[in-house]
């Protein structure tokens, strides 16, 4: 595959004694869709926790083998953590705003990286809602606690708040699972318009979410990738018969 | 079935009765402290008692004069300096035991806090005499150490533990997925402590000051062996100070009974337990709301 985003290479997950990833190897292609499939419990939120890092805040949690962003493996020891997450942002399943407006919200990202200039803040702001296609409906509140905001609008609130760091990867883990048909909806229309710009991977239970909006997709169980293709084929002659089975919903 | 719906009520009765009790027991200390000050007020005029900083109750050339304002002012100014001290130190270990430290760490330091909180007034009023005093006495070259400074110092002591504590389980109760998104935008764990976890505790933690500061106010015997217990407008944290707590305790054991000078010290007591209530209330109301927010 051309074009190569993230590399993953023989990537080991374990959280204390339970071994949770199993010797993963995959790419992931630059400004496509990956859909991460696989039943409940099999570590697709632990993959994509692995690719910013964010597993290391839990305790006893270790890391082996090799994840390549841009040609860095983001667990040598010399590396920004820091650096590592703001080029690949995250947008959580449940969504998690700040108790703070929607506006600080969006600017959180930048205020932290040092960003002073009120213009360019205010620029960014909208620029992030509007690419988040949001901007229309929270325009005239900025001001106004995120809390005030629907589920599904709270969640393209983070999508946008990740945005507005310009970030190069987006990961999301199972963003639309709390949402409504509609807003399910809007959701995916969105990440079709983002992988104009960004490479996103994308956690999702939704079969039929996952042939949508995926270019790639890859099928994990019990911490394994079991197989990993091009969306369209995934789907229509998947190589192994545990595949068709899962895809076809006959267990999961 | 009747007899576990009458034990039942039987149970609700009693804890009726716990609350009324208690009830009954602030409602009597308020009204007893609300009589014996009416009998001051029918000779000393509210405004002087609280404005003037003239309290001679033994004068016999002039008349007598009862203002506690030099009081008010030395007892709000050893605890608003003592919260100047806890306040950041109080947070600061928070932090760190909620944040930053490891279990083993965490394990050995709460208790030791908690230890703190039980250290009788006597023994950290004594260390005020004998450590903090001569400390303070060399660092700012004065004659003695015993000063509003140094019962700032002691009071902060004794409110660290409340402060941290509850500032603690504050910082505990901020959701992790607060945390989780900040991390996730490529925020520093510093970064996310000051702009993210402490801002959404910040209520507990204000309520946490309060009660410490609540604590302070009426903290007598410390305050009584740390300060010096000069009469007089302070003009800055070196120079000695009597608190309105102090007045009572050195006053209410020789006053004769009865005398407009026994009623005054009930008087400085009704103040002090409006200041120490309507803070408690204060707190109590931020805690409150602070919870709602939180659920
Ligand atoms: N913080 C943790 N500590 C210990 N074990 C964990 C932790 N998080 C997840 N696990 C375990 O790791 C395994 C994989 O979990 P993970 O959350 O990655 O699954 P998932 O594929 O995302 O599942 P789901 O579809 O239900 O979200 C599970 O067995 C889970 O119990
Ligand atoms: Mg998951």
């Amino acid at each position: 595959m051309n074009n190569v985003k993230i590399k993953v290479e023989d990537f080991n997950f374990h959280y204390g004694k339970t071994h949770v990833l199993k010797k993963v190897s995959m790419d992931i292609v630059a400004n496509k869709v990956t859909g991460i499939i696989g039943p409940s419990g099999c570590g697709k939120s632990t993959f994509l926790r692995s690719i910013n890092r964010m597993n290391d805040t839990i305790l006893g949690a270790k890391a082996e083998g090799r994840i390549i962003l841009d040609g860095r493996n983001i667990y040598d020891d010399d590396i920004d953590v820091v650096e590592v997450r703001r080029k690949a942002g995250m947008v959580f399943q449940k969504s998690n705003p700040f108790p703070k407006s929607i506006f600080d919200n969006i600017a959180y990202g930048l205020r932290i990286n040092g960003v002073k200039d009120k213009y360019y803040i205010h620029e960014r702001v909208e620029k992030s809602l509007r690419d988040a296609a949001i901007w229309d409906e929270v325009k005239g509140r900025l001001n106004k606690n995120a809390f005030e905001l629907s589920g599904g609008q709270q969640q393209r609130l983070c999508i946008a708040r990740a945005l507005a760091v310009e970030p190069e990867i987006v990961l999301m883990d199972e963003p639309a699972s709390a949402l409504d048909p509609t807003a399910t909806l809007k959701v995916e229309e969105l990440i079709q318009e983002l992988k104009k710009k960004y490479t996103i991977i994308i956690v999702t239970h939704n079969m039929q979410q996952a042939a949508r909006i995926s270019d790639f997709t890859a099928f994990f169980m019990m911490g394994e990738l079991v197989e990993y293709d091009v969306t369209s084929i995934m789907f229509t002659k998947p190589v192994k018969k545990i595949t068709e089975d899962y895809i076809t919903g006959r267990f999961g | 079935m009747g007899h576990s719906r009458f034990k039942e009520k039987m149970i609700h009765g009693l804890f009726f009765l716990n609350g009324l009790v208690a009830v009954i027991v602030l409602v009597g200390i308020f009204a007893l402290l609300v009589t014996k000050s009416i009998s001051a007020f029918r000779e000393i005029s509210l405004s002087q008692f609280l404005f003037s900083a003239n309290w001679n109750p033994t004068a016999t050339f002039v008349a007598p004069s009862y203002g506690i304002w030099s009081m008010i002012v030395s007892t709000f100014m050893v605890s608003l300096g003592a919260l100047c001290i806890a306040l950041p130190l109080g947070i600061g270990t928070a932090a760190y035991l909620s944040d930053v430290a490891s279990a083993r760490v965490r394990e050995i330091v709460k208790p030791i806090v908690e230890i703190l909180a039980g250290i009788p007034s006597v023994v950290i009023g004594f260390l005020g005499i004998v450590l903090v005093g001569p400390v303070i006495a060399k660092v700012f070259h004065t004659t003695n150490g015993l000063n509003a400074l140094n019962g700032s110092i002691l009071l902060a002591v004794m409110a660290l533990p409340t402060i941290i504590s509850l500032s603690e389980d504050a910082l505990k109760s901020v959701p992790k997925s607060f945390e989780e998104a900040s991390l996730a935008l490529g925020a520093t764990k510093w970064q996310t402590l000051v702009r993210v976890k402490i801002p959404a505790a910040l209520s507990g933690i204000i309520a946490a000051s309060m009660l410490g500061m609540g604590r302070a106010i009426g903290e007598t015997m410390t305050v009584l062996m740390a300060t010096g217990c000069a009469l007089e407008m302070p003009k800055s944290f070196l120079d000695s100070v009597l608190t309105m707590t102090s007045t009572i305790a050195i006053e209410l054991g020789e006053v004769p009974y009865n005398t407009t000078h026994y009623y005054a010290l009930f008087a400085i007591g009704l103040v002090l337990f409006i200041i120490t209530f309507v803070i408690n209330m204060i707190s109590d109301i931020i805690l409150h709301r602070y919870e709602k927010v939180i659920k």
